[in-house]
């Protein structure tokens, strides 16, 4: 039984290693598929909104960011309780390879929403609740990794890390909601960001970049596993043999 | 279980009152942090009646964030952390009782202080009265919470910034609600729903942060 | 009743110790040895249950000491290398609040009686703070007079000592021996103490 888990644990990043790496370029394919889908029919098929103008597009990198956020938040809780239940050395790499790419779609969610913001609000920020959540995610990002970052052991890392991560999905919808009724209790602008009666071609544009983004962060998180592997397995044999062969 | 609660709450209590210069320093903060705002933006009363609640939790939070970064450090420096974590309770009352504690020795002054502070930007007695009892409802859930950052963040380098980083993003419902408080009665709507809404998050906080905080004292430990 | 099988100890990127076990019966005592980094503290941190091993397990009266959790470690007595002691507290004050909060009962006269045994009658009051490191690590040691648990785990115990306290250390742990209890020690001087079994572990 424990020789079983032992082999599970110690196998698991030198099987994995070679499979992240065959995957990588799928992935990367098929974001570059759906991408240039979503940009064709975003850029090119979709209406030209009747109030916005085509400044609306910038939805078609807003949205899916915003999604892609809070999604990918959920994935790291999601392998932080895996790794915190089984004491798995794949779950807290992959919850550190996803933390910069969700950071990176928290703030390309704000910074494009600060650029649509301006043509059709006149302000570059506004105290919208979507917005003002969207800020304290980056925020938890932040934490997140500056945590895992100060601690040098790999192992107490992983498992401080996660043990933020599930403290901070407990606290994301009480903070949403806070900050939702500290909106509408101030009667602030309360914009909606994404605005009824979207055009059909609008929402299919918005899911495929979707679909792109996501793939992307699967093959982005999937290349970082894999230097975070090399960077702490560097004494194991089997990384040894890779460094050895020359080979990726 | 209540025996264990009680006798880490009093130890650390008779340690703070032999250390009482970090209980007034911290209370000195809060006082200046306040104070600093009118000189900052002007003297108008009707400006300050408006920012005063948002003004008084957030130096309230900060204050806070003083004394966390030692809520555990000192046990672990001198080793009585591992002799906590081996006695044979569950760590997490250990945890409520240096919880309980750290909010006696810095919440509770922090409510206390708060009208005198109120009475400087001209807030009516109403609200005075709710300012104090959100503070006092409130700050509970703030070492709560701020147990759970300061046991993620022990012997770490630059703690103390690491750990404003971890626990204020966690804060913002406290002081939305805590703010909120106080922001109603001025504006006359009442209140009571933000008071409740308080008391409810700091009795989450109480039961279920001690617990977080052991599991990561645990990880510290290791 | 204190047994380890398989340990292993991995602590960054070097692993310490693998395939490490032993077995320790009641009135028996276990010397650990080896020389600095060699993994004795590490090792002492997996009997006590703050360190899990990395493979292995060990076990007391039969019992994983992971799953027995509060029972096994309602038999245990750790000092460490740091004294645990609190700097404000006086030296009673102190041995009070660590049996409190240890879940035992000792007595004002039982403490005051430890503390006159490791030569600190008339200290009892005094702030530890203004104690010498000697006398610090005296107050540390006044906590075991009075421990009747059974596994007492040290770690050093003999370091900073003079001569005549650590020939009453050494009677203190013979004596606990002899009342059926086991000790777990690492040291790097050989201190003669007449008990039953002594087994010997050296990590290299």
């Amino acid at each position: 039984m424990t020789d079983r888990f032992n082999l599970y644990r110690f196998a698991s990043p030198a099987t994995f290693y070679p499979l992240a790496g065959t995957l990588i370029p799928y992935f990367a394919a098929i974001a570059a598929v759906f991408g240039i889908a979503g940009l064709y029919v975003g850029m090119l098929v979709a209406p030209t909104d009747f109030q916005q103008g085509e400044g609306y597009r910038i939805i078609f990198i807003h949205v899916p960011a915003s999604w892609l956020s809070m999604f990918i938040y959920l994935v790291m809780a999601g392998w932080a309780a895996i790794g915190l239940a089984f004491n798995t050395r794949l779950s807290g790499m992959m919850a550190q390879a996803l933390a910069p790419t969700g950071a990176l779609m928290a703030f390309l969610s704000l910074w494009t929403g600060a650029l649509w913001g301006k043509p059709m609000w006149g302000t570059w920020w506004v105290w919208d609740a979507r917005l003002t959540s969207e800020l304290i995610l980056l925020f938890l990002y932040i934490g997140y990794m500056a945590l895992t970052a100060a601690i040098d052991d790999a192992r107490r890392a992983d498992k401080a890390g996660g043990l933020l991560l599930l403290v901070g999905v407990v606290n994301v919808p009480i903070i949403y909601f806070s900050v939702k009724w500290w909106n509408t209790l101030h009667q602030g602008s309360s914009v909606n960001l994404t605005k009824s009666s979207m055009a059909e071609t609008m929402l299919w544009g918005m899911l495929l970049m979707a679909m792109c983004f996501w793939m992307y962060s699967i093959a982005v998180a999937l290349m970082r596993v894999r230097t975070i592997m090399l960077e702490r397995e560097r004494h194991t044999d089997w990384v040894k043999a890779i460094l050895a062969g020359g080979e990726q | 279980m209540l025996n264990i609660v009680a006798a880490v709450a009093g130890r650390d209590l008779k340690l703070a009152m032999r250390r009482q210069a970090d209980i007034v320093s911290a209370l000195f903060f809060f006082v200046i942090v306040v104070s600093l705002f009118p000189l900052g933006i002007g003297p108008e009363p009707d400006l300050l009646r408006k920012l005063a609640p948002g003004v008084l939790w957030v130096a309230a939070l900060l204050a806070t964030m003083l004394s966390l970064p030692r809520l555990f450090a000192d046990d672990h420096r001198d080793g009585t952390l591992e002799q906590l974590a081996l006695a044979p309770h569950p760590l997490g009352l250990v945890v409520t009782g240096k919880v309980i504690a750290h909010w006696l020795v810095s919440g509770l002054p922090l409510a206390l202080i708060a009208p005198v502070l109120g009475i400087q930007f001209d807030l009516s007695t109403d609200a005075l009265l709710v300012l104090t009892g959100a503070i006092l409802l409130g700050t509970p859930a703030l070492s709560g919470i701020g147990a759970i950052g300061a046991a993620l963040t022990l012997g770490l380098r630059g703690g103390g910034v690491l750990l404003s980083l971890l626990v204020l993003p966690l804060y913002i419902p406290v002081l939305i609600f805590g703010a909120g408080a106080v922001d109603a009665t001025v504006s006359g709507l009442g209140g009571e729903g933000h008071l409740s809404l308080l008391a409810a998050m700091t009795c989450a906080s109480i039961g279920f942060a001690p617990w977080a905080a052991a599991a990561a004292l645990k990880i510290a430990l290791e | 009743m204190l047994e380890a099988d398989n340990l292993e100890c991995v602590r960054g990127e070097r692993r310490l110790f693998a395939g490490l076990g032993f077995r320790l019966e009641a009135g028996e005592l276990l010397y650990l040895q080896g020389r600095n980094g060699a993994g004795k503290t590490s090792l002492l941190r997996m009997i006590i249950g703050l360190l899990p091993p990395e493979t292995g397990e060990i076990r007391w009266k039969g019992e994983p000491i992971r799953r027995a959790g509060e029972s096994f470690r309602a038999d245990l007595c750790y000092l460490g290398h740091l004294n645990a002691i609190k700097e404000e507290l006086t030296p009673l004050e102190n041995l009070l609040a660590a049996a409190r909060l240890a879940g035992e009962d000792l007595s004002e006269d039982d403490a005051l009686d430890a503390l006159e045994q490791v030569g600190l009658a008339g200290r009892e009051d005094l702030a530890c703070k203004y104690l010498s490191q000697g006398q610090k690590r005296r107050v540390a040691l006044a906590r075991l007079v009075k421990e009747r648990r059974p596994l007492w785990v040290l770690d050093e115990p003999f370091v900073a000592l003079d001569v005549a306290a650590v020939d009453w250390l050494a009677g203190l742990i013979s004596a606990h021996l002899q009342r059926g209890g086991l000790a777990v020690m690492t040291t790097h001087q050989r201190v003669d103490i007449p008990a039953g079994t002594i087994r010997e572990l050296r990590l290299s």
